[in-house]
């Protein structure tokens, strides 16, 4: 990554009347890098993204884009291709018509122009689609052209603005795949906004997650998930066990268990997620082992949710996920009683 | 030691340098407020300024309304134009109610066709159902009888006003109503259904409140319309004085432009009443109906379906007595004398009369206003829908665009008088011109064009502007390549109904024609002044003509365009 950032917000705030949607957002975006923004709706991630194409106009702050102060350029004054929700693809216009729209507003030749959306549709797996309109195309291959369209004049910047939201589950899974495969063939600096974590875990070099108009915590899809920086993002991204806890004297007491923890004495929460709670495998002397009753089998096919409760854990419930192998081996069912442990350097304290 | 008061820091708002794009939608829009506050704002406030002037030009206050409210010749005007209009809208919304759930609730046969036979007083001016009733009921009329043993002395006056008005508001007040009824949740009346509701219960707990909202807009645009109508009783009222014919007497006849000005507030009234509760009526409407909720198909019913066609045949059968009447009498020699057919009255109307030359500047505006007429609404609709940027202007244009809905045209056009005719106007050259003839049209009916026009803009995706932007091509080139295109049907409907207006409008241009302007439907009522009453049935009938054969060139345009434009709906 190259020291100076490829696009630079500085102190970004936007006000809606008396409603504040972005209150002092700073963010660097290096050259190559697959950012999501990511957070419930209403968090302001939509308005930021547009605030970096110029469709809405921040109240205050400052932005740089390759060493450029693009913070009052009109949207056609600054470099970027960009992909919204609802393709946005021209009906009357052939597949290929959509793709040349903005290459032949630059005098570019008939041959150039129509060898280039050729070497576009292959890009994005759909050559030979020239003729067709984008009615006769699925929301998926719609989406593809409309891809092609902001690719074609090689914009330094690739916005999308939730592209996937609009299409069904297996084809979302598939195209995320393909746009990031695509931004990783042509190196192109994207910034893609999702409500759905899933989606940004799978594909970004980095996420930000928002909430309330500021950034919760910027850092790589593990970072994001292993080690969360507020409360909120460890209960937005991923699930979570949230349990009632205390620290006494360096120890975080939950239930009879005792852990080491650093801080004055205090109430906490402890943040556990299901997959850091083993059912095995569980040596004999193990420590941070206690029993528990199941109360709930949620079937998704190949691993369950199991909720469960123990006098260990003052009654507190915890979800564990358990393979439906696991459950028949060791024929689980409801009531039955089973081993657990924790993995203490995975808990989360807030 | 001095203290430094830290001044308050001021937060100008962010502005985007404007790309010459930009600066260019601004300009548009900028010229088209200019044209709407001239020829819109300007002509109504004179008005206004009118009505609260003395005849020095000094400023008199009320006094005005005073002097109107002291002449008993005048309220009595009032008094009948409010209770007529009562009359019709009693008389008129119930019946096209009946059509309308005959039409959307039951399995009757042949709906197009009923539907396309309502649609004719649309095609001539409104004076052509008075011109017809006459025929038939007036003192030489075939049915003359009929009338007097039900105890009416004559047609002439209030009677003749009201069944005349009843025909001529009966495709609007039924337009809003089939609206109304259609919109209706089919899972309603299944729910009903599997709680063993009778059908008169289904009727007055499902039916007439899911059409509530419609009727109380049918009742009160017919309302406005009668009350705002000049054609029907300037023909068969006699001397039966309502609001509309007495603006005329007393600005035209009497030139006293103060007492004209107060009646046409007294007119503008109803019609800004109508339009504020319309607009609000509207709102709800839309609310009250989700997005899942499923169409009502009505089911057959032998009886029931025969009576509602029975019914519609009778309305439908009205209908074809009036134009047909109009028709034959434009061909009977000598009325009612002498019923062999000749072309006495189209030769004696277009060649002695020189009703010809009208006919053509009849065309030539209907052409010109609905050209104009369409690229000015729809370059305005465009701006408004798709450009940022210019907020003020927006709102103002955003404001003149509907007002036009509430202006009668009667008013509009005393408006054009007081404005363009006072000599130190720049504009005053205008003045008697067949160009402000059709100005004064299309601001005329600016409002419905400017609906279709935004109805058809806002189902294109929001962000065509945005997208083009980013691959820096400009908005006018993409309103050339995918906007209008798109939206071509839609302006073939608006240059149709601007057409068709155009041809049928009276009340605008009654003040504003010279001789050498004179369009067609003024020719009419001029016939009919001088006592030609058969060859101004026979104009009447030409119009008509000429609407008809428009509207099958406009579909035919419209099919046409579908084929060779819209081959991506597939």
């Amino acid at each position: 990554m190259s020291p100076i950032p490829f696009l630079d917000l500085h102190h970004i705030r936007k006000d809606f009347g008396s409603f504040t949607a972005l209150q002092d957002i700073n963010l660097a975006i290096h050259k190559g890098e697959f950012v999501c923004f990511l957070g419930p709706s209403g968090c302001g991630k939509t308005t930021l993204l547009r605030i970096i194409a110029g469709l809405e106009v921040q109240t205050s702050g400052q932005l740089l884009q390759a060493n450029r102060d693009i913070s009052l350029l009109p949207p056609a004054s600054r470099d970027y291709g960009i992909v919204f929700q609802s393709y946005a693809l021209f009906p009357n216009l052939s597949v290929a018509d959509n793709v040349a729209y903005g290459l032949v507003n630059r005098r570019t030749s008939r041959a150039e122009i129509t060898s280039r959306v050729a070497e576009l549709l292959k890009l994005v797996g759909l050559p030979g689609s020239d003729a067709k309109f984008p009615g006769q195309l699925s929301g998926g291959q719609q989406q593809r052209i409309a891809l092609a369209r902001a690719l074609a004049t090689s914009p330094g910047l690739l916005l999308l603005d939730e592209p996937l939201s609009a299409l069904d589950a297996l084809e979302r899974i598939r195209l995320r795949q393909e746009i990031r495969t695509l931004q990783q063939k042509l190196g192109v600096t994207t910034i893609m906004v999702t409500h759905d974590q899933e989606e940004a875990l799978s594909v970004a070099d980095r996420i930000v997650v928002m909430n309330h108009g500021v950034i919760e915590q910027v850092g790589t899809p593990m970072e994001i998930y292993r080690e969360p920086a507020s409360p909120f993002v460890a209960d937005f991204v991923g699930k979570v066990n949230i349990v009632a806890a205390r620290v006494v004297a360096g120890a975080l007491l939950f239930g009879s268990m005792q852990l080491p923890c650093d801080g004055p004495d205090r109430e906490v929460r402890v943040y556990l997620r299901p997959e850091d709670v083993l059912a095995r495998p569980i040596a004999a002397g193990d420590a941070h082992v206690f029993e528990a009753i199941i109360e709930k089998i949620e079937f998704l096919g190949s691993y369950c949710h199991v909720h469960v409760a123990s006098p260990a854990l003052d009654d507190n419930k915890l979800i564990v996920y358990l393979s439906l192998n696991f459950l028949s081996e060791q024929s689980l069912h409801l009531g039955s009683s089973i081993t657990l442990k924790l993995l203490p350097e995975r808990i989360k304290v807030f | 030691m001095s203290v430094v008061l830290a001044r308050p820091v001021m937060t100008h708002p962010v502005k985007l340098k404007q790309h010459w794009v930009d600066r260019l939608a601004h300009a548009l829009i900028a010229l088209i407020a200019l044209v709407l506050v001239a020829f819109l704002a300007s002509p109504l406030l004179a008005i206004l300024l009118q009505a609260l002037q003395g005849h020095e030009g000094q400023f008199v206050w009320f006094d005005n309304f005073v002097d109107y409210a002291k002449t008993p010749a005048l309220l009595g005007s009032l008094w009948n134009s409010l209770w007529v209009s009562c009359v019709v809208t009693g008389v008129a919304v119930p019946l096209a109610f009946t059509f309308a759930y005959a039409l959307t609730r039951s399995c009757m046969p042949l709906k197009a066709l009923f539907r396309g036979i309502t649609l004719i007083p649309l095609l001539a001016p409104s004076l052509l159902s008075a011109i017809s009733l006459i025929y038939w009921f007036g003192n030489q009329g075939l049915l003359k009888g009929w009338l007097q043993s039900l105890g009416f002395e004559q047609i002439y006056g209030a009677p003749g006003i009201v069944l005349a008005e009843c025909l001529a508001v009966f495709p609007h007040t039924l337009m809003i109503l089939v609206t109304g009824l259609s919109m209706s949740d089919a899972r309603l009346y299944e729910a009903a259904d599997a709680m063993g509701t009778s059908t008169l219960r289904k009727f007055f707990t499902i039916t007439l409140p899911g059409a509530k909202y419609g009727l109380i807009s049918a009742a009160l645009v017919t309302f406005t319309l009668v009350m705002t109508d000049f054609g029907i009783p300037k023909v068969i009222g006699g001397n039966f004085n309502v609001l509309a014919t007495d603006v005329f007497k007393l600005v035209i006849g009497q030139q006293d432009f103060a007492k004209g000005a107060v009646v046409a507030i007294l007119l503008l009234t109803p019609a800004v009443l109508t339009f504020g509760v319309d607009h609000f009526v509207n709102r709800r409407q839309t609310a009250m109906l989700t997005a899942r909720a499923i169409p009502y198909v009505p089911k057959p019913s032998p009886l029931y379906d025969r009576c509602m066609m029975l019914y519609c045949c009778i309305i439908a059968g009205l209908m074809l007595a009036m134009l047909g009447m109009a028709l034959f009498a434009s061909f009977a020699t000598f009325w009612p004398y002498n019923l062999t057919p000749s072309w006495r009255h189209y030769q004696m109307g277009l060649l002695d009369a020189e009703v010809g030359s009208a006919f053509m500047n009849s065309l030539t505006m209907a052409a010109g206003t609905a050209l104009f007429g369409t690229v000015l609404v729809f370059v305005g609709a465009y701006l408004l829908e798709k450009t940022k940027g210019a907020e003020k202007l927006h709102t103002l244009v955003r404001l003149l665009a509907v007002l036009p809905m509430a202006v009668p045209g009667l008013v509009l056009g005393l408006g054009y008088i007081f404005f363009f005719n006072a000599p130190a106007n720049p504009l005053n050259f205008l003045y008697h011109s067949l160009t402000l003839l059709t100005l004064c049209t299309i601001v005329h009916f600016y409002t419905t064009g400017h609906l279709t026009a935004v109805t058809a803009l806002k189902a294109l995706d929001g962000e065509f502007e945005a997208v083009s932007a980013s691959l820096k091509v400009p908005f006018f080139k993409t309103f050339w390549r995918v906007t209008l295109p798109v939206c071509a049907p839609a302006l073939i409907d608006m240059a149709r109904y601007f057409f068709i207006n155009a041809m049928t409008t009276i009340s605008a241009v009654v003040f504003l024609y010279s001789p050498e302007t004179k369009v067609a439907s003024i020719a009419i009522l001029n016939l009919d002044e001088a006592g030609e009453m058969g060859a101004a049935a026979a104009m009447a009938v030409l119009i008509a003509l000429s609407s008809t054969v428009a509207t099958l060139l406009f579909m035919g345009l419209a099919w046409w365009t579908n084929r060779s434009t819209q081959a991506w709906r597939g």
